[in-house]
């Protein structure tokens, strides 16, 4: 990697435990701007409590975490780190059921939202102009993501597949500077799949959006990631392009379990 | 009168200079907002792709192929390449590489336009195989933003380049104009045809022009219309809708936001003219029948009532006939309660005139529509005529013919029984194609191919393609659309092929409409996995051995055709579809292909006692691969009267 790049968000020696389970242990990462990077490993790596330590979902026990170059204070709370720009999604899905595609994705851009409750409930004149800019870059993300035909459908009678692209799209809502997605292709058929895969290489190249994501299938992180990173209970066990990936015999152990020979 | 101007650059000036900026000439639904464009905005975009074109040394009669869904920079392209003396090439945006690639070569374009990232691909691949294709134009630059060639720009900076251009050359674009004459080609537009290679059609700006205007007087259109342009604009009937009859008549045309919106943006818009082939009235119909199915028990059985009333009403309306009193009471409470609200939910509600061209339409579903109050109206029309052959009049309807000829046209049977006709929209000739230009253009006449009728009315009945229509063993005619039209009615049919030439009998293939059949088999609880599962499921063969039930009754009560009952079914593994050559992209079937391909089935329609057969079937994707995968189907015995 260009060493002289800074990183976007640089996780240092990372520990969490939770009772007698340790979750991550010493993990360091970094993430640089403008990069897919990739967190991959088995089932109970910890790539999701790194995520949730990511947005400060969680405190972790050790470590540090340092984003735009500054340290995160331990006391600062999910919501202002989100207002600080980490968006992220949901393994599982987590939009408001009865709200049309359109409404999720408005309540996406909430956080840039000064007019307070009674300006809005009135429609005055600041409100309604700040109502029509985010309306505007609504609809271009919806545009974006080419769901016009479900705009106004609710987020409960759409398919999975179409959910979780409007969740994607309540994500790139908030313009975040680091966007988190949580296995953004699980439970997906290969087309959907391939359409997910489109959205966020695109997320990347054209709206630049530096992106975290877990992911299990590894064709599709092989295909448009710069960088990934392998946990393996809790503990980091590579990190590099794909093609260092693939070549690297703990990864292949990790996934594949020790050849039987080794020990004798 | 005035002469009227015959080439579409005068007629574009002419319609900036009349209506300015004060009337809408293309409307684009974009980021959830309809955005208009009026006649002035119009010229200016077509005036700055031109001569950005020019710049890039576009000249007199060269060829620009057009790709994409309807967008109004694809429709500004097609005037500005008109506007420079050039011949347009609309192709069909889901045609796969192969066709493509023949129509690109043999057209020689130098130029395409291109509408977004997915066609911009499609186009550099066949750069690559004909260097003569010089530049590449897009329109949506979405993920194209790493694509860095000389060769491929961007369709804002052409139009750039065009203003600088016209700085320079201040009187390019008027002289250009004043170049074109009425007789110069204005379009190629290529026939996908039901044998062999496409061929192209050559028309002039006279033909378009002329015959945009004899459809526009035929039912009064002026300029106060809204359309919806979303057909293919590969297809002639866009061409002089969207293009040829907007710019005649000035009026307004409405790209959907998506081919998935279209009905919704339908609904906004509220259209007063709608021209679209049987296949788009065929889905309309189950879309409605499904949404029926799954209503309440009440609305279900009035709407079956309600459209019983409409369906005798219309009979009588159609034959000239008055309606008894109590019909028509019964009819005023059904529009109240049903018609008129089903109508407006289609957005077909300020609709004066609905068109259907391009195929046989079944009557059913035509007596449907009509029955609702929509005037719908069938059009005979081909490429080669600029489309323009004959028409129904209002108060003479017809549900099987397609009423008498167009003014200006002559219609003769020739003694084979096929349709000849000269009209003023008759094309030149097939391009680079003398010898099928001589086959189906004899001194003037135009060889349609079908085979037709003069009604006692003097309207035009069309049977069938003359080549299909054959014979029983026991001399009974059989014309497989007929029959194939009466099977397309039910809701759960989308397409079928009949079979019968030299045959003891009929037999049909039958495509499932997965859609329809899905909704079905959910609400019994029948699991499924796939299209080929569901279609060989036993209850679906029950559910489609009861829709030929029915037309082989009807057919029963004619006396000519007692005997092309369709005898024996089979439920085809899966859809007929463009890209394995078994249908046209207009949605034709192409029989000898078929024939050939499923020699196999065939026989076992015609085995006695066979019940069983399997097929291996080749599936190609729109990038020209294959797969290939085995099925077993079911053959079984219909019901005959």
């Amino acid at each position: 990697m260009n060493e002289k790049v800074e990183p976007l968000l640089r996780a240092e020696n990372i520990s969490i435990s939770f009772g007698a389970l340790m979750a991550l242990d010493d993990v360091s990462l970094e993430i640089y701007p403008g990069e897919i990077t990739a967190i991959i490993g088995p089932n109970g790596a910890g790539k999701t409590t790194m995520l949730n330590i990511i947005n400060g979902f969680y405190k972790p026990d050790a470590g540090r975490i340092i984003f735009e170059g500054k340290e995160r204070s331990k006391k600062m709370k999910s919501n202002r780190i989100a207002a600080q720009g980490i968006a992220r999604t949901f393994q599982n899905l987590a939009l408001f059921k009865g709200m049309s595609a359109l409404g999720n994705i408005m309540v996406g851009r909430t956080m840039m939202m000064h007019s307070n409750i009674f300006s809005q409930a009135l429609y005055w004149r600041f409100s309604q102009k700040e109502e029509i800019e985010h309306r505007v870059a609504a609809e271009r993300i919806i545009d974006f993501l080419q769901i016009e035909n479900i705009r106004r459908t609710p987020a409960s009678m759409l398919p999975y597949g179409l959910r979780k692209r409007v969740e994607l799209a309540r994500a790139l809502a908030a313009e975040p500077k680091l966007l988190l997605l949580d296995e953004p292709m699980a439970g997906m058929n290969l087309e959907e799949k391939e359409d997910i895969a489109r959205f966020v290489l695109d997320a990347n190249e054209e709206l630049g959006y530096t992106i975290a994501l877990i992911e299990h299938d590894m064709g599709v992180v092989m295909d448009i990631c710069d960088r990934i990173v392998v946990l393996d209970f809790g503990k980091k066990i590579a990190e590099g392009t794909p093609d260092e990936i693939k070549a690297n015999t703990k990864v292949i152990q990790a996934y594949l379990g020790k050849a039987q020979g080794d020990n004798t | 009168m005035e002469e009227r101007a015959l080439t579409f650059p005068q007629i574009l000036l002419e319609n900036a200079k009349k209506y300015g900026d004060s009337r809408a000439a293309i409307r684009e639904k974009d980021y959830g907002i309809w955005q208009s464009y009026t006649w002035k905005d119009y010229l200016d975009q077509v005036r700055d792709f031109a001569l950005g074109l020019a710049s890039l040394g576009f000249k007199q009669s060269d060829k620009m192929a057009i790709i994409g869904d309807n967008r109004p920079q694809l429709y500004w392209g097609l005037a500005a390449c008109q506007c420079l003396g050039g011949v347009t090439v609309p192709l069909f945006q889901d045609a796969i590489h192969k066709e493509l690639h023949y129509i690109v070569d043999h057209s020689e374009c130098r130029f395409a336009l291109a509408e977004d990232q997915e066609q911009t691909d499609k186009l550099m691949h066949l750069k690559e195989e004909i260097p003569r294709l010089e530049y590449i134009i897009y329109d949506d630059p979405r993920g194209l933003q790493k694509y860095k060639h000389d060769w491929l720009i961007a369709f804002t900076d052409v139009q750039e380049m065009g203003r600088k251009f016209g700085k320079e050359n201040p009187n390019y674009f008027t002289n250009a104009v004043n170049e074109v004459k009425p007789d110069d080609l204005s379009i190629i537009s290529y026939t996908s045809g039901t044998t062999g290679n496409p061929k192209g059609v050559m028309l002039t700006h006279r033909k378009i022009a002329v015959c945009s205007r004899g459809f526009l007087e035929w039912d009064n259109l002026g300029e106060t219309e809204n359309v919806m342009a979303y057909l293919p604009m590969a297809w002639i009937g866009d061409h002089i809708f969207s293009y040829g009859q907007a710019l005649c008549a000035g009026f307004c045309i409405n790209c959907p936001e998506s081919t998935a919106t279209t009905i919704h943006d339908q609904k906004e818009i509220g259209p007063t003219h709608i021209f679209a082939p049987p296949r788009i009235w065929e889905n309309i119909l189950t879309q409605i029948m499904i949404k029926i199915e799954d209503s309440a028990w009440i609305k279900r059985k009035a709407f079956d009532y309600f459209m019983k009333v409409a369906n005798r009403v219309e009979k009588k309306r159609i034959a000239n006939e008055s309606v008894p009193l109590i019909d028509n009471i019964l009819y005023t409470i059904g529009d109240f309660m049903i018609y008129a609200p089903l109508v407006d939910n289609l957005g077909m509600s300020k609709i004066k005139v609905a068109y259907t061209a391009g195929e046989a339409i079944g009557p059913e579903i035509f007596e449907f529509y009509r029955s609702l109050g929509i005037n719908l109206k069938q059009l005979y029309g081909m490429t080669e005529s600029s489309a323009y052959i004959s028409m129904q009049k209002d108060g003479d309807i017809d549900s099987d013919s397609v009423g008498p000829p167009a003014p200006g046209v002559e219609i003769r049977i020739s003694e084979k029984g096929e349709v000849l006709y000269k009209s003023p929209g008759n094309f030149v000739g097939y391009y680079k194609n003398p010898e099928a230009t001589a086959e189906t253009l004899e001194d003037g006449w135009l060889h349609s191919g079908d085979a037709g009728y003069m009604t006692e009315r003097g309207h035009l009945k069309i049977i069938d393609r003359a080549k299909d229509v054959s014979k029983l063993t026991d001399g009974t005619m059989f014309a497989p659309k007929y029959i194939e039209n009466k099977l397309k009615f039910s809701p759960y049919i989308k397409e079928s092929v009949a079979h019968g030439m030299d045959k003891d009998y009929v037999a049909v293939f039958i495509d499932i409409d997965y859609g329809a059949v899905a909704n079905w088999a959910e609400r019994r609880h029948i699991a499924f996995t796939s299209y080929t599962d569901l279609a060989q499921k036993p209850p679906v063969y029950e559910l489609i051995k009861n829709e030929i039930l029915k037309v082989n009754k009807s057919l029963s009560k004619d006396s000519k055709l007692k005997n092309s009952q369709i005898k024996r079914y089979l439920l085809f593994h899966k859809e007929l579809n463009p890209d394995d050559g078994e249908i046209t992209r207009t949605r034709k079937v192409r029989r000898k292909f078929v024939a050939e391909k499923y020699g196999n089935l065939i026989e076992a329609l015609y085995t006695p006692n066979q019940d069983n057969v399997d097929v291996e079937a080749t599936f190609t994707y729109e990038d020209g691969r294959a797969t290939t995968m085995t099925a077993n189907l079911k053959v079984r015995d219909a019901e005959t009267f």
